[in-house]
């Protein structure tokens, strides 16, 4: 079947010019996971940034919290070709987290609770594009897209915004993480469709 | 009352991407887990995706056995997360490198 009804037309085209290459729109959230859900109690939860040379600073749950709160609506994009606009959350920008850091790294590792890892450049998650978010829709994120805090870079393909983050490692030496470690691509940009080495 | 169903799939899921590259049967390929030393066939890993990728687990601990990424044209595979190597039955009982 070829035909798409007007309603899906009309609405394809009121996105026009947000859909990068390849990808489609959905109204839906499609979970995906590369290995069990894990389902973290906030009162055991930390985020923690390591600045490469030993240092580390800390938060809690609470902590967390008590930092000033954005609340950025976005578009975002997986590499497995869906889109989903004006998603709204919550959630607290990595200019907080790494504000005064004194570092020469110009990547971070970002780690998550269960061992899945992503690389990224700092310019990337620096300069208001990149939050450690905690509510979406106006609720708490859910365990099965993350909660209970995901890393969140909309401009880059969903795979970089790591689910049950736990914080970020800075690193001198761009490292390939979970997938980039197998075939999927460093940067990973959406709009030049940079989806595995070869792209 | 019923399950709730398992959030991985069975380790047969990685037979035809495999077996695309593989000259034997890749499933009955054996491994003994570095982390917690259960041994088992690659059809028996827990098998996470299929998007964006496979992600083969062990069946007793969840360590990463493997990844596979599909592609048109072209397949990955990551085996292993620093440890847990396969063992593959060669055809005829042959092999060795010299």
């Amino acid at each position: 079947m070829t035909d798409f009804s007007p309603g899906f037309r009309g609405r394809t085209h009121a996105f026009e010019g947000r859909l990068p290459p390849g990808q489609y729109p959905t109204e839906s959230f499609p979970v995906l996971s590369a290995g069990p859900t894990p389902h973290l109690a906030t009162d055991r939860w930390t985020f923690t940034v390591t600045d490469g040379t030993g240092g580390s600073r800390s938060w809690n749950w609470d902590e967390m919290m008590a930092l000033p709160q954005e609340h950025p609506t976005v578009d975002i994009h997986c590499v497995t070709r869906w889109s989903k606009f004006d998603t709204r959350w919550q959630g607290v920008s990595l200019d907080v987290l790494l504000d005064g850091v004194d570092t020469t790294a110009g990547f971070v590792v970002a780690e998550s609770y269960d061992g899945y890892t992503t690389n990224l450049p700092l310019a990337d998650v620096t300069g208001g594009k990149a939050w450690v978010a905690h509510s979406f829709d106006g609720f708490a994120l859910s365990p099965e897209h993350g909660g209970p805090a995901r890393l969140l870079v909309p401009h880059l393909y969903f795979w970089k915004s790591a689910k049950w983050v736990k914080g970020v490692r800075l690193t001198v030496r761009n490292e390939p993480g979970f997938w980039e470690a197998a075939g999927y691509h460093d940067y990973g940009d959406p709009w030049r469709e940079q989806r595995t080495w070869s792209d | 009352m019923t399950q709730p169903r398992p959030s991985y799939l069975d380790g047969n899921a990685l037979a035809g991407p495999l077996s695309e590259v593989f000259a034997v049967d890749p499933t009955t390929a054996w491994r003994l887990c570095p982390t917690c030393r259960m041994p088992s066939t690659l059809g028996q890993l827990h098998v996470y995706g299929p998007e964006p990728g496979l992600t083969g687990r062990c069946p007793g601990c969840a360590d990463i056995a493997l990844r596979a990424v599909a592609q048109p044209g072209h397949l990955w595979i990551q085996l292993g997360s620093g440890g847990g190597a396969f063992r593959f039955a060669l055809p005829n009982g042959t092999g060795g490198f010299t």
